[in-house]
């Protein structure tokens, strides 16, 4: 027979006393773990959103770069299509042509060798590309009574160094003749007719449409034929080429100097658009897109910031009103706890006075009430922690499933719990077991 | 000498000033000795009864237990004390409610936690008859079982000195004989019994009996 038997069994001859008190500690223990639960499930679903949040915005932005990248690349090729719409816009001309000469007449008159354009296509020049080498004269074209500019063309050279191009121009083949608008229109010709020039024959193969320029009254042919036909074998009037598609400054300025070093004998003419308009236009509708990039990120950046800050609200609601309501829950529960080991106390007067009768000590006394008082917290403490913790699981937004469930169980809160209860509820109830401890037998045994 | 009251004095304080519950008694009980104390309601009886037993202290005199004075003693020694030398046995029998027989018997143990514990309390309860008692609840015995446990209680640390306050007051005949049997025997077996009493029949079992009145042996 030992003190905590006695405790045991007046716990179990005096449920209600017992159970009332179980019910305090496992309210208050609850209240703590169930407010502490739904705190960390906040925390935790605030980070899952913020993350979720976050991942949106970034992909938003991936998406973004994409489609500013793939707006550029559009721009890009749409900008390189456009430039070859507009046909070459480099003309390599021989040092010594007379350019006033070459506007007044469309043509030019000097020649240079055709093997500059080899030489130029299998150099590393990168600033030009879809080299063509051509013969062109303004001659009359007797059998159809009219001036036309003839032009012979071999097609484009393809560069040593780069990738084959898809031709702006088609190759010519010898014995063919391809005809501007106005020649054929005039003429009444079609494909397939057979036409005499300066005594040779050739085939049309292609009538193009109307393009508003001087390519409406040229007639091109076979370069090799127009040479033997206008006595410039091996020579050229001119070399067209396409600029390249690049961001500068001043384009035509480097295009002349890498020409200058290649071909020294040569002059270089920008015909179209200006490059350096071209290039601002690029350059603008890059800026554009940046700044939609841009915008796109501090929109992203600023949800993100609204997000976080009302989540933080929301959590700082939480925690004030657990703030209030644990430590009220808490006096209340000590309070009552203590109540309820004073009424224990007083209902128990006889009993007491027996056992100090027949020798138990006062710190026996104690214990009998202080056993009982720390069995009610430990007993509460793992009940309201139970409690707590499912009610805190199946408030919180966050424990969807039960390994999110697990996440919220926190072991160290259930050692606080199963630790300051006992001790709190020990502590309510020392003022009674005090009383207990210094009864009087003789009182209670005068009595009789 | 077992027990040797000397010259004891109590006053109480009452209403209307002070009472004196006991003045100037004077007592001695031997080994071997029962003695029974009448005398009517307020007379000091039961207060006598405390003093002899070290549960209240008196205001002047002394009060020597098997050579040693409890009043000397720290509270939970003298506490010790009693388990070891006194058995108590109250008109109310003042069993616990919520412990079996045995266990009542055996709460006298929480003190002194004798090896043999169990095996006396069932001796004990076997000799007063209540071996197919062990495991009810105070609630489920008649009264003299229930007297019959607090005695067995009181006997359980082989007292010296048993102090009985009215036990047989609540008792019918057949029971009362068979509690004052009980008693008489400890004191046949070398212990004092002190009886406090209202009952001619108890009384008359003890050797010697002492009146009181108003706080004083007068006879």
């Amino acid at each position: 027979m030992n003190v905590w038997r006695l405790v045991v069994r007046e716990i179990a001859h005096r449920k209600l006393n017992f159970l009332l008190g179980l019910l305090s500690v496992a309210v208050a223990v609850g209240s703590l773990v169930g407010a502490m639960t739904l705190v960390r499930g906040n925390e935790l679903r605030t980070g899952e959103l913020l993350a979720a949040k976050q991942a949106d915005v970034e992909q938003a932005i991936v998406e973004k770069e994409k489609e500013v990248a793939a707006a550029g690349v559009a721009l890009n090729d749409a900008m390189r299509k456009i430039t070859k719409g507009l046909g070459f816009n480099i003309l390599i001309l021989p040092q010594d042509q007379d350019l006033n000469e070459l506007h007044v007449e469309g043509t030019a008159s000097k020649s240079m060798p055709e093997k500059f354009v080899t030489d130029l296509a299998e150099s590393r020049i990168v600033t030009i590309n879809h080299l063509l080498p051509i013969v062109s004269k303004k001659l009359r074209w007797d059998e159809y009574d009219r001036m036309i500019l003839l032009t012979g063309t071999r097609g484009e050279v393809p560069q040593a160094h780069r990738d084959p191009k898809k031709p702006l121009l088609d190759h010519v083949p010898a014995g063919t003749m391809v005809l501007g608008y106005q020649l054929h229109k005039q003429a009444g010709l079609n494909v397939g007719d057979t036409v005499t020039l300066m005594d040779r024959e050739f085939k049309i193969t292609e009538t193009y449409p109307e393009r508003g320029t001087a390519d409406d009254s040229t007639a091109w042919v076979n370069l090799a034929e127009a040479q033997e036909m206008l006595g410039m074998q091996n020579l050229v009037n001119a070399i067209l080429a396409l600029e390249c598609n690049c961001a500068t400054q001043d384009r035509v300025a480097e295009i002349r100097k890498d020409i200058a070093a290649i071909l020294p004998g040569t002059q270089v003419i920008e015909r179209g658009p200006p490059a350096l308009a071209r290039a601002e236009a690029r350059n603008k509708a890059q800026a554009t897109a940046a700044a939609a990039l841009q915008h796109e990120q501090a929109a992203g950046r600023e949800a993100l910031e609204r997000e976080t800050a009302g989540r933080q609200l929301v959590e700082k609601q939480t925690e004030d009103f657990a703030a209030v309501l644990v430590p009220v829950v808490m006096i209340g529960c000590g309070v009552w706890i203590g109540f309820l080991a004073l009424m224990n106390v007083r209902q128990r007067s006889n009993e007491i006075g027996i056992l100090r009768a027949i020798g138990l000590k006062s710190t026996q006394i104690l214990l009998i009430f202080l056993g009982k008082a720390i069995l009610i917290g430990l007993t509460g403490a793992l009940l309201g922690y139970a409690a707590g913790y499912l009610v805190g699981v199946s408030w919180s937004d966050f424990a969807t499933t039960s390994v999110k469930s697990a996440r919220l169980f926190e072991p160290r809160l259930l050692l606080l719990a199963v630790i300051i209860a006992p001790l709190l509820s020990g502590l309510a109830s020392w003022l009674p077991a005090m009383l207990a401890a210094r009864q009087d037998p003789a009182i209670v045994l005068q009595g009789d | 000498m077992l027990l040797s009251v000397t010259d004891a004095q109590k006053i109480y304080p009452s209403a209307s000033g002070t009472v004196r519950a006991l003045d100037g008694v004077s007592l001695e009980l031997g080994a071997g000795e029962f003695t029974a104390v009448r005398g009517q309601s307020g007379s000091g009886k039961t207060t006598l009864l405390l003093l002899a037993g070290g549960l209240l202290a008196p205001d002047g005199g002394t009060v020597m237990i098997n050579g040693q004075d409890p009043y000397k003693m720290a509270s939970d020694a003298r506490a010790h004390f009693r388990s070891t030398e006194i058995g108590f046995v109250f008109q109310q029998f003042h069993l616990i409610p919520y412990l079996s027989v045995l266990d009542n018997v055996l709460a006298a143990s929480i003190p002194t936690h004798p090896a043999d514990a169990k095996q006396r309390a069932a001796q004990l309860l076997a000799k007063f008859g209540l071996e197919h008692r062990l495991h009810h609840v105070p609630g489920q015995l008649s009264v003299g079982e229930r007297q019959r446990t607090a005695l067995a209680r009181a006997l359980l640390n082989r007292p010296k000195l048993i102090l009985a306050d009215e036990p047989t007051g609540n008792l019918d005949r057949e029971n009362a004989e068979a509690v004052l049997g009980h008693l008489t025997e400890f004191a046949n077996d070398g212990g004092a019994v002190l009886l406090v009493t209202h009952d001619d029949e108890a009384a008359s079992r003890a050797k010697r009996t002492i009146h009181m009145a108003a706080g004083k042996v007068v006879e």
